[in-house]
């Protein structure tokens, strides 16, 4: 194996450039990192102007585009990061507490008439539920079989949703409540806690409130105790095991946290959209959010951003290209894993973890270079 | 309720028994892809799915559109099951060639394999969609709509079993099925290719080290598991008569299924599996309605990983039989 400088070429030196960066964030004294996050909030809240919009999306309103799918994405991506970026476990069924969430807020708002924000609440720990349930049994699985049994449950999930009447079978649910508005709180020329049909910016500043607490709680169990443990579940579970980590338990967490997160978004966008099908909540949405972690770099809260949100954008950018977008989005899933399988920006624990070969969930089998070195130098004599 | 079942019995059963055939036949790809790369090979549904549209390319060439006899009935379907091989063993080994190989070489993660996998799944379904349905097939505009075969073969009742006839497709489909299962038993068991598949299975290392050509066995393990898949398409395409972009989902989902039931890297496991999950699911299927099909093939799954991962026949691609 011929190690190559890790300076040469693009890709290097934007490696590099992104650890520089990162080293210069840790060395950063308490007050300048609350000035950027300020700013980043600041940016996120400015984000749906027009003259903004007239770039990112000349085609469809930039506004509704911010919540969906923009918006959603990147809090998927977060709730999944923490199942699959931390923890290492693979979870192709995403979208089941999405769909968990979003029928909590349709079934509680229409049948019951309880309010969203009573909803949020329960249906968060309807989700977390949900996850615990799903994990108590699966959790014992590794790698890929852990990948095909969430794949089984999102699925049952969504079937089970369509052939259900008494939830609205295929129909799904209509007339879902939106969030309590109260009128005349002007900003700019958006009244921020308008809840209805027209604008999407109350919505769009409900979801980024809604993020900025969600990562605020995760980056906190990510430095935590909890954290290091996931870490270690994800290097190397058996190691984990032996040195006191009670593995089970906190691969139980990640999913429950991660579901909570997916359940929460499922709540607000049910509330938003008015109407749900189980046809929302596909196996594709789970690829798509898969791919944003990976694509992003896992495990790295602003890479995995990053990624949901190019997932996200792109297509809706170009839609010039709409029929070809999806066959454009996998080949560039394709060569994305052949040419940067670490993402686009990685945390460094994760590109060191990969470098070794595992990246927490084991290599392919066969990897011998072998008979392609040999039939190398057969060549050169 | 139990009245139903004794009705339905022997149908479900010669319909359990066809779709396991397919499922079988589907699932011996998964289970050889994984022996050998220890990859769970998820683009495999749509080597399936390009099958069926491989031996849909002959009847479509040929002009076919009213029903055969004899000799040229028999030509066709033959036609049709080598079209299929062609096209599923094609799209196998290029697979292999560009989304697997190059990660293998690195020794990247199975999250990375997994990823490019789904990204190669997705790029194909819309490849048919858009440009091989449309403009091979002469569809403009419909490459998304479901697509059927004009009717080859009439379905005469062959026998009966307890008054209940059981057609010459279906008769085809098993009997077909079978045949290939134990053409490739033979080939891993007595040929040298097949010693090369079995060793690399157990030891890649080793395997190596004997002077086993692995990049040469990787690719013969996708082309013979890309074969099965493309029989699997004609076989299902001629006795169910239709096809479309996205058939190779579900057909996949189950396949694997039925590779894990047998046991994974096992492939009398595929067969044994296979068959098992036609039967179950039809079964089921009499007691819940068809709608819920899919949800019990899926609760088979999850059952089975939970509480014997090995499956039936446990995992034995790797271990002895040598």
């Amino acid at each position: 194996m011929n190690e190559k400088n890790p300076l040469a070429g693009f890709r290097g030196r934007l490696s590099h450039f992104a650890d520089q960066m990162h080293d210069r964030w840790l060395n950063t004294p308490g007050w300048q990192r609350w000035i950027v996050y300020a700013a980043l909030i600041v940016g996120a809240l400015l984000l749906p102007s027009e003259s903004i919009g007239a770039f990112m999306s000349p085609d469809t309103d930039w506004a509704s585009i911010l919540f969906f799918p923009i918006g959603t994405f990147v809090l998927l991506a977060i709730g999944l990061n923490v199942v699959v970026g931390q923890a290492g476990l693979l979870d192709l069924g995403f979208v089941a507490f999405y769909a968990v969430g979003g029928y909590s807020m349709a079934l509680l708002g229409t049948r019951m008439g309880w309010d969203f924000w009573l909803i949020m609440v329960v249906g968060i720990g309807i989700c977390a539920l949900s996850g615990i349930t799903l994990g108590a049994p699966t959790l014992r699985l590794r790698g890929d079989y852990l990948a095909i049994v969430t794949l089984g449950f999102g699925e049952i999930i969504r079937i089970t949703a369509r052939n259900t009447d008494e939830i609205g079978g295929p129909n799904g649910i209509r007339g879902i409540p939106h969030p309590p508005s109260i009128e005349g709180i002007m900003i700019g020329d958006v009244e921020i806690f308008k809840y209805g049909v027209l604008d999407p910016r109350p919505y769009y500043y409900l979801l980024v409130a809604l993020a900025v607490v969600v990562i605020i709680l995760v980056k906190r169990w990510e430095k935590s105790r909890v954290g290091r443990a996931w870490a270690a579940i994800r290097e190397d579970e058996d190691a984990a095991e032996v040195m006191g980590v009670p593995t089970f338990r906190f691969k139980m967490l990640a999913f429950a946290i991660g579901a909570s997160i997916g359940g929460a978004m499922g709540v607000l966008w049910a509330a938003k959209s008015i109407s749900i099908n189980p046809n929302d909540f596909q196996f594709l949405l789970s690829a798509t959010i898969l791919a944003a972690v990976v694509m992003g770099g896992a495990g790295n809260l602003p890479g995995v951003m990053l990624g949901a949100f190019l997932v996200a954008w792109l297509p809706e950018r170009f839609r010039g290209l709409q029929e070809y977008r999806m066959l454009i989005f996998g080949a560039v899933l394709v060569a994305l894993m052949i040419f940067r399988p670490e993402g686009l920006l990685p945390s460094r624990q994760r590109k060191a973890e990969l470098k070794e070969g595992s990246g927490g969930m084991g290599t392919l089998g066969a990897e011998v270079p072998g008979p392609q070195s040999h039939g190398e130098e057969v060549a050169s004599k | 309720m139990f009245n139903d079942f004794i009705n339905q019995f022997w149908p479900s059963t010669i319909d359990g028994l066809a779709f396991g055939s397919i499922y079988a036949l589907i699932a011996l790809g998964y289970t050889m892809v994984y022996g050998v790369l220890r990859l769970i090979n998820f683009a495999h549904s749509e080597v399936f799915m390009i099958g069926t549209f491989g031996a849909m390319f002959v009847p479509f060439v040929l002009g076919i559109d009213s029903a055969l006899t004899g000799l040229a009935l028999v030509g066709v379907i033959i036609l049709m099951i080598l079209a299929g091989m062609l096209a599923s063993a094609g799209t196998a080994v290029a697979l292999e060639r560009i989304a697997y190989r190059p990660l293998r070489r690195r020794g990247a993660s199975r999250l990375a394999a997994l990823i490019s996998a789904i990204g190669a799944s997705i790029f194909l379904q819309e490849l048919f969609a858009l440009l091989v349905i449309p403009n091979l097939f002469d569809r403009p505009q419909q490459g998304r709509i479901q697509m059927g075969l004009p009717r080859l073969m009439e379905r005469t009742e062959l026998f009966s079993i307890f008054g209940h006839s059981v057609r010459v497709d279906q008769v085809l489909v098993i009997v077909a099925a079978l045949g290939m299962m134990i053409a490739l038993d033979r080939l891993v068991n007595r040929t040298k290719i097949g010693r090369g598949i079995r060793a690399t299975a157990q030891n890649p290392e080793a395997a190596v080290l004997m002077g086993v050509d692995i990049d040469k066995i990787v690719r013969m393990t996708f082309l013979i598991g890309g074969g099965m898949a493309g029989v699997a398409g004609a076989l299902y395409l001629i006795s169910y008569e239709n096809t479309n972009y996205l058939i190779g989902f579900l057909f996949g989902i189950k396949a694997f299924t039925a590779a894990v039931l047998g046991g994974i890297g096992n492939l009398r496991g595929a067969l044994v599996g296979g068959i098992a999950l036609g039967l179950v699911e039809n079964y089921g299927a009499i007691f819940f309605g068809s709608d819920w099909k899919h949800v019990i093939s899926f609760t088979i799954l999850v059952l089975v990983l939970m509480f014997r991962p090995t499956g039936i026949l446990g995992e034995s691609l790797q271990q002895a039989r040598a």
